[in-house]
């Protein structure tokens, strides 16, 4: 291995943006032929690491290098797709044409007079798509692929360009356990094929799970590399979140809730057209009830039902006053606080400040006769930027600026704003670093200490540990219940309908 | 081969004070410009360009009645959707009040008062932007072509209502037209006054009251904005209606500086609206730029209008020139507010 040139070695990469540095000391040294797993917080600096060793970014300094080779220049996006590929968790396929127009794009065969032929296309795209087996029709269009079918796709595409270092920019964020399971045995195959991997992701357990070395970005910088054998989750949490205090597990000395705790939010025979199906549910004051569930289960319409985006037929009661269905508004002023489950479609308006977004929920109270008095909204701001220790410059700083745990940061602080009875939250971590989880999760737990309840949705095993109870929906309906200290392989089979257990 | 390297700060912080102070200065991205011009027009005629008559009869004057539509399309575009129809209501809604005082038919038995004229216009104005926002919100049309349709067939029946002709004469008639079109207050025209006052409370609503910051929330993510409880629909609609009553009005004001209503009232106004708010600041893609970013626009190409006549550029060339001077006053914008435009 010492003897042969590293696939990629990126050395002192160095990019500012503006006043801000991205990225002040970026080292990464990949092998050809392992998977190897770049980790750090939001904010850490990984995403510009990535923009630079795929050619998308100018560094200010510092030198990027293909199996000992100068990097081709910036310009050259054909030299740069035949040596890296990357997966961007957001799709980046045309939706509105065929998986093999996608395939060749740019690149379409050509037939008689040069024209493009649509038949020798699709058949050198089933060529394609079978000789990296993956299951895909090529005249699928392609808005119709899952997130799984999607990834492989863009794989195949980027290793038929000829390259054979690909990057996966958390490639399991949206995923269920079994598409995991898929997509990990599928990259095995493929590092057997002699493909080399770039795997960036939030959890921990799956770079032990796949990957043979990696490594940690801190503050921008380069803070460690090592084999993951060298390096348990405790070191490589302390390299993460620079402190040797490890992580908390928020929720962990949590009081048991007495069964006389009277009940906050009552549901009974709610029905979401389509997605739930008369589900009975009570959270009693000073209870997280967590309910986990595949993207089929119905568990996100339930929620945004309560949140008043769905209609529903059905009860619900907050403290025992009933709440209007199918307005937000009914769904606010009666107690219910909701924190979307994806924060880039209606968490946050990206183009207006911290303040404007921590407040939108509260605007009446900040002034007389509907006025909205700036020094009032950013006072408010300013305590919960540091209740929920939001890295801003101030409360004048647009969320669009911040890192995904601080933008999700500003929208728990949005939901927690109107001083709910009750907290529904849908995925509270999805993307966000160990540390801003525990924040997040924190913020939860405390909040719900005493007397309101929370109701979390969630896929994350982390997010349901916090919960003092956890019930599971299949097909709309509810199936079962756990207590603190729910069994985690029972559950995830209860999850994936798998379990004898099920009704 | 564990290397510890010892960072201090997280890399991204620091600079809270300059934020705001960059904002205000982004909205007053014009004023270097607006002085150039100034000095530009004193040089080619020192005598009459920086004269107060000059200045408040023969520049702000006329642009008083696109401030107006300005305003009211700056609310459209903040809220996230365009209103191309803004510059037909100035013809339309001021015709149809004013036909049903002086109109020569007995299509509606006696002719109306007077004193209808107002209320009839800004009730035609309100309608025409509650129609485009039913079509916008409720039939999910795209804004831009509803607005393109409604701005045909407006123009349409104004024509059919003024009959080709022009209603003239109104200034001793109507007396709401005279008096927009003639009322000085302190010195200056009453609709310079109008324009001035519709700013000041369009900046501090837009600013300052939740309504205001809703537009915002609504252009800049509508989907955040219902999940957070803005009632997104009844906002579009209600700024697209206020939108058009401003439209109606202004061409109420225009009616009352020419004494007429004419078929042709308001046609191609639209070009120059978008123009100036645009280079005011004022972002097409919703929830961005400020009103008074807006007025600077619209003062700019005023004052570059009247120099462009004062140079006695040949009227057959002042349309080309007007085009250029627009697409360098973009440039301008985009270069001194250092923002990329959609």
């Amino acid at each position: 291995m010492d003897t042969q040139q590293p696939l990629v070695q990126a050395t002192g990469i160095v990019k500012r943006f503006g006043p801000t540095v991205a990225l002040a000391d970026g080292n990464l040294t990949v092998h050809a032929g392992e998977t190897h797993a770049l980790v750090g917080r939001n904010g850490a600096g990984k995403s510009t690491l990535v923009g630079v060793i795929t050619g998308l970014l100018k560094p200010d300094a510092g030198e990027v290098r293909f199996s000992g080779e100068q990097a081709p220049a910036l310009g050259d996006r054909a030299a740069w797709r035949e040596r890296v590929a990357c997966v961007y968790q957001y799709p980046s396929v045309v939706k509105e044409l065929t998986v093999a127009e996608n395939l060749f794009l740019d690149r379409q065969p050509r037939g008689r007079f040069g024209l493009i032929s649509p038949s020798r296309q699709r058949k050198q795209a089933a060529e394609l798509l079978d000789a990296w087996s993956v299951p895909v029709s090529p005249d699928l269009p392609a808005a119709e692929l899952t997130v799984e079918q999607r990834q492989l796709v863009e794989i195949a595409s980027a290793l038929s360009l000829g390259a054979r270092f690909v990057i996966l920019d958390e490639p399991t964020a949206q995923l269920e356990g079994r598409a995991i399971t898929r997509l990990f045995d599928k990259l095995r195959t493929l590092q057997d094929a002699g493909v080399t991997f770039l795997f960036i992701s939030h959890h921990l357990s799956e770079i032990y799970e796949i990957c043979q070395r990696v490594t940690v970005f801190r503050d921008a910088r380069h803070i460690v590399t090592d084999t993951v054998a060298n390096m348990d989750r405790d070191k490589l949490v302390a390299a993460m979140i620079g402190e040797a205090r490890g992580l908390v597990q928020v929720g962990a000395d949590r009081p048991a809730v007495p069964d006389t705790a009277e009940p906050v939010l009552e549901l009974a025979g709610v029905t979401v057209p389509g997605h739930v199906t008369e589900v009975d549910l009570t959270v009693r004051r000073g209870e997280i009830v967590g309910v986990a569930g595949s993207a089929a289960s119905g568990k996100r319409q339930l929620a945004e039902a309560l949140a008043g985006l769905r209609g529903r037929t059905g009860a619900v009661s907050v403290a025992g006053r009933k709440v209007r269905p199918g307005t937000v508004r009914a769904a606010l002023d009666g107690g219910i606080g909701y924190l979307p489950g994806d924060r880039n479609i209606d968490g946050f308006v990206g183009g207006l400040s911290v303040a404007e977004n921590a407040t939108m929920t509260i605007a009446k109270k900040l002034g007389p006769a509907g006025m909205v008095l700036p020094g009032k909204r950013d006072a408010a701001a300013r305590t919960m930027i540091a209740d929920l220790d939001i890295h801003t410059s101030g409360p004048d700083q647009p969320v669009g600026e911040l890192s995904g745990g601080n933008a999700q940061k500003v929208v728990m602080a949005r939901t927690l704003a109107s001083d709910p009875e009750v907290i529904v939250l849908v995925q509270p971590t999805a993307g966000v670093d160990v540390r801003s989880k525990e924040s997040l999760l924190g913020a939860v737990d405390e909040k719900t200490r005493e007397q309101r309840g929370a109701l979390l949705i969630s896929d994350e095993l982390d997010d349901l540990r916090v919960c003092d109870r956890v019930v599971v929906m299949v097909g709309g309906r509810i199936v079962a219940e756990h207590t603190r200290g729910w069994d985690e392989n029972m559950l995830v089979a209860e999850i994936e309908g798998i379990s004898e257990h099920s009704v | 081969m564990v290397e510890q390297s010892d960072s201090g700060k997280p890399a991204k912080s620091g600079r809270p004070s300059n934020r705001l102070r960059l904002a205000k200065l982004r909205d007053l991205a014009l004023i270097p410009p607006i002085i150039v011009v100034l000095i530009i027009g004193y040089s080619i005629n020192p005598d009459v360009f920086l004269t107060k008559s000059y200045l408040v009869d023969n520049v702000l004057k006329y642009q008083a009645v696109l401030a107006l539509l300005v305003l009211a399309e700056a609310l459209v575009l903040i809220v996230g959707k365009m209103d191309l129809s803004l510059e037909s209501t100035v013809g339309f809604a001021p015709a149809i009040a004013v036909f049903f005082v002086v109109g020569s038919t007995d299509f509606l038995g006696t002719p109306w008062p007077a004193w209808t004229v107002l209320p009839v216009t800004l009730f035609f104005g309100a309608l025409v932007g509650l129609f485009n926002a039913f079509m916008i919100v409720k039939f999910k049309l795209s804004a831009f072509m509803v607005t393109l349709a409604m701005l045909i067939l407006l123009r349409g029946l104004q024509l059919a209502i003024v009959g080709g002709a022009t209603m003239s004469n109104l200034a001793k008639k109507i007396p709401v037209i005279d008096d927009l079109g003639s009322t000085r207050i302190i010195g200056m025209p009453v609709s310079i006054w109008i324009v001035i006052l519709s700013f000041g409370v369009g900046i501090v609503v837009l600013g300052y009251t939740r309504a205001g910051r809703s537009i915002y929330a609504v252009g800049g993510n509508a989907a955040a904005a219902r999940a957070a409880g803005i009632r997104v629909e009844r906002v579009i609609f209600i700024t697209l209606a206020i939108a058009s009553v401003l439209a109606a009005f202004a061409g109420l004001m225009l009616a009352g500086q020419l004494g007429a209503v004419s078929a042709t009232m308001g046609d191609g106004m639209i070009f120059k609206v978008f123009a100036a708010a645009v280079i005011g600041g004022i972002m097409l893609d919703g929830g961005k730029g400020s009103l008074f970013g807006a007025l600077t626009g619209v003062l700019l190409l005023g004052l570059l209008e009247s120099v462009l006549v004062l140079a006695q550029v040949d009227p057959l060339q002042i349309q080309a020139v007007y085009g250029l001077v627009i697409l360098v006053a973009l440039i301008i914008a985009r270069v001194t507010s250092g923002k990329a435009q959609d």
